[in-house]
C-alpha cells in the first residue's frame, strides 16, 4: 500500500518534469504575449525535445551500438570499484591496526585525497594510455579513499566492551580479526557502498570524457562536440538508468549482507 | 563492625581452594592532562572456589574496576592478583566475564554468539552450534536462537550474554550488574535462574550489583564497599542461609531481614562517612 503510493509519486514527478519538457519545448508562446516574436519556453536547439531523446536512445539500443559502449563503461566501472574497494580494505585495515604508520601517512593521505581527481585525468592518459586503465586508475583513486576512510573508522570504532568480550572468550588475533574487525569494517563500508559505486562510475564517465575512444561518457563528449543536444540528452539518459540499475544491485547485495542491522523502522 | 569479621572468615582456608584473591589491590587512573585518579586502594579480598561473593557499593566506588583487574584486562597499579594461588599475568583464563555494558557481537545472531567461544577453543562449528542451542534452552531463549542481539529485550540479551560465558565453562564467573537495567520480577526471575546454574555447577562468583536485598539473596559472602575516590571494602558478612533458595520466597524470611538490617545499621554509617569524605575538598 505505501509502496505502491512511493511508486506512484515517483513516477508523478518523472511524468510531470518531462511534461514540462515536452510542452516547453514544442508548443510556441503566441507573438505578442511576453515578446514581439513567437518562441519556445525550452529551445529544441538547447534542450531538444523528449520525443527526439527516446527516440535516439531508442535507436542506439535497437541497433546495438550503445551496448559496445556500455560494456566498456561497465567494465571500467567494475574494474574501479573492485581495486579501489580491495585496496582501501588492505590499507584501512592495516592503517587501523598500527598506529605509527597511520600517524606518519596520515598528512599524506589527506593531501592525496585533497586533491581534485580530474587533474590527474592527463597524468594517467600519459602514462595508461588512452585505453581503460586510465579511466580505472581515476576511479580507483575516488573509490579507495572512500573505502580506505570507512574502513579504518570501522575498524577503530569498535565497541571497547564488545573487544574485551571477544578477548575474555579467547579470541587470538587471528579470531578477532575475523569474528570483531572484519564484520564491523563491513558495515562502515557497506554505509559507503552506494557512494564508492557511484563514484566509480564517476572516475569511468569523467575519464572516458577527456579522452578515449568508447565509453558512455566518448559519446557524451561526441555530440557535444558536433551541437547535437539529443546526442547528450540521450547519452545522460542512458546514464541515469544505468546508474539506478547499479545502485539496486548495490542494495540487493548490502541487504544480504548486512541483515544483522536494526532497520529504520526497528523491525524486519 | 563487619570489618571485625574479615580475618576470622578466611582463616582455616587452604590456600589453594582461594579461586581469587586480591591484595592490597590499588588502581590509579591517569588522565590526558596527566592528573591521577585513585579509584579503589588497599583492597583485600578472597574468593574460595565455589563461593557465590555479592560486592555491592555506591555508583562509582570502583567495583567494575576491581572486575576488570581480576579479568585481567587492566594491571593493578600496586597489589597481587592471584588465581587458585598463581599470580596472574596477562588475560584471566579461567574466568568468564559478563560486563555491564552490551557486549554482545551484534553482527551474530544469538546462537553464533554463544557459540563462538567455543568455535574459537576450536570445537567443530556444528557441535558447537548444537551446544550453543543446548545452553540457548538452559537460559530460556530457545525460540530466540536466530535473532540478532538488536531484535532481543535487554533482560534477553543478558541471558544471551550469561550463556556465552557459561558454555566455557569458566571456573570463575565475573558478573557486573547483570540484571542492572531490568525490572524488579525480571530480576527475580533471573536471580533464581543463575542459582539454578550456580547449583548444578558451583563456580566461584563474584557478583556486583547495587541491590543490597540482591546481593543477600544470592550470595554465600557480601562485601561492601565504600564511596570512592580511593574506595576500599568498609565490611563483609557471611550469609548463611540455606540453599537451595528462592529469591522471592528467601526475602520473606525472618533471618533475611535480620541480615539485612544488620548489614544495612552499618553500612549506613560508612556510606554517609564515605561520601562526606568524597564531598570534601581534596
Ligand atoms: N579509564 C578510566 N579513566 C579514568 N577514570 C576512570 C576510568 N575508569 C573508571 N574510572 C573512574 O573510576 C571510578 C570507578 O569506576 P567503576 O566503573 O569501577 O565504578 P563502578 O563502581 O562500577 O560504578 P557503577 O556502579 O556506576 O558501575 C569512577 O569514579 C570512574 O570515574
Ligand atoms: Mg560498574
Amino acid at each position: 500500500m505505501k509502496r505502491a503510493r512511493l511508486l506512484f509519486l515517483q513516477v508523478l514527478v518523472a511524468v510531470v518534469l518531462i511534461a514540462v519538457w515536452h510542452f516547453g519545448s514544442t508548443v510556441k508562446v503566441p507573438a505578442g504575449i511576453v515578446s514581439q516574436k513567437a518562441f519556445y519556453p525550452l529551445d529544441p536547439f538547447f534542450f531538444s525535445t523528449p520525443l527526439a531523446v527516446f527516440q535516439r536512445t531508442w535507436r542506439d539500443f535497437y541497433t546495438g551500438v550503445i551496448w559496445y559502449h556500455l560494456g566498456i563503461t561497465l567494465l571500467e566501472t567494475a574494474l574501479a570499484f573492485v581495486i579501489g574497494a580491495a585496496g582501501g580494505v588492505l590499507v584501512g585495515f592495516w592503517f587501523a591496526r598500527k598506529q605509527m604508520l597511520a600517524a606518519v601517512f596520515d598528512p599524506y593521505v589527506k593531501m592525496a585525497n585533497a586533491l581534485p581527481r580530474v587533474v590527474l585525468a592527463p597524468i594517467f592518459a600519459l602514462w595508461l594510455g588512452l585505453g581503460i586503465w586510465s579511466k580505472v586508475a581515476l576511479g580507483v583513486t575516488l573509490v579507495f579513499f572512500i573505502v580506505f576512510f570507512n574502513v579504518y573508522q570501522g575498524v577503530k570504532e569498535v565497541s571497547p566492551t564488545v573487544l574485551a568480550n571477544a578477548r575474555m572468550l579467547g579470541m587470538s588475533e587471528r579470531h578477532l580479526m575475523r569474528h570483531v574487525y572484519w564484520p564491523s569494517a563491513l558495515t562502515w563500508m557497506f554505509s559507503s557502498l552506494h557512494t564508492a559505486v557511484g563514484f566509480a562510475l564517476v572516475g569511468a564517465v569523467v575519464g572516458e570524457y577527456l579522452g578515449s575512444a568508447a565509453g558512455l561518457g566518448y559519446r557524451i563528449h561526441q555530440a557535444e562536440g558536433v551541437f547535437d543536444v539529443t546526442g547528450v540528452f540521450s547519452g545522460m539518459l542512458v546514464l541515469a538508468v544505468f546508474v539506478i540499475l547499479i545502485d539496486a544491485v548495490v542494495t540487493a547485495v548490502e541487504n544480504r549482507l548486512t541483515v544483522w542491522r536494526p532497520t529504520a523502522a526497528g523491525q524486519s | 563492625m563487619g570489618g571485625a569479621s574479615v580475618a576470622p572468615l578466611h582463616a582455616g582456608e587452604a590456600r589453594h581452594s582461594r579461586a581469587v584473591a586480591l591484595s592490597g589491590i590499588r588502581i590509579t587512573f591517569t588522565g590526558r592532562g596527566g592528573e591521577q585518579f585513585t579509584a579503589v586502594e588497599g583492597v583485600d579480598l578472597h574468593v574460595a572456589d565455589g563461593e557465590f561473593v555479592a560486592i555491592v557499593g555506591p555508583t562509582g566506588c570502583g567495583k567494575s574496576t576491581l572486575l576488570n583487574a581480576t579479568a585481567g584486562l587492566l594491571v593493578p597499579s600496586a597489589g597481587t592478583v592471584a588465581i587458585f594461588g598463581e599470580p596472574l599475568s596477562g588475560l584471566n583464563r579461567r574466568a568468564g566475564y559478563l560486563f555491564q555494558a552490551e557486549a554482545l557481537f551484534p553482527w551474530k545472531s544469538a546462537v553464533d554468539n554463544v557459540a563462538i567461544g567455543l568455535e574459537v577453543a576450536g570445537t567443530d562449528p556444528g557441535e558447537a552450534r548444537a551446544r550453543a542451542r543446548d545452553w540457548l534452552g538452559r537460559v530460556g531463549l530457545s525460540a530466540f536462537a536466530e535473532r540478532y542481539p538488536h531484535q532481543l529485550s535487554g533482560g534477553q540479551r543478558k541471558r544471551v550474554g550469561l550463556a556465552q560465558v557459561l558454555i566455557r565453562d569458566p571456573k570463575i564467573l565475573l558478573m557486573d550488574e547483570p540484571f542492572g537495567p531490568l525490572d524488579a520480577q525480571t530480576r527475580q526471575i533471573m536471580g533464581n535462574m543463575l542459582l539454578d546454574l550456580w547449583n548444578a555447577e558451583r563456580k566461584a562468583v563474584m557478583f556486583v550489583t547495587h541491590d543490597l536485598e540482591e546481593a543477600i539473596a544470592l550470595a554465600d559472602r557480601v562485601v561492601i564497599m565504600g564511596a570512592g575516590p580511593a574506595s576500599r571494602i568498609i565490611g563483609e558478612w557471611r550469609i548463611g542461609l540455606p540453599r537451595p533458595r528462592d529469591i522471592s520466597e528467601i526475602r520473606m524470611e525472618p533471618a533475611f531481614h535480620a541480615l539485612h538490617r544488620e548489614i544495612w545499621s552499618a553500612l549506613r554509617d560508612e556510606v554517609v562517612k564515605g561520601y562526606r569524605q568524597a564531598e570534601e575538598p581534596a
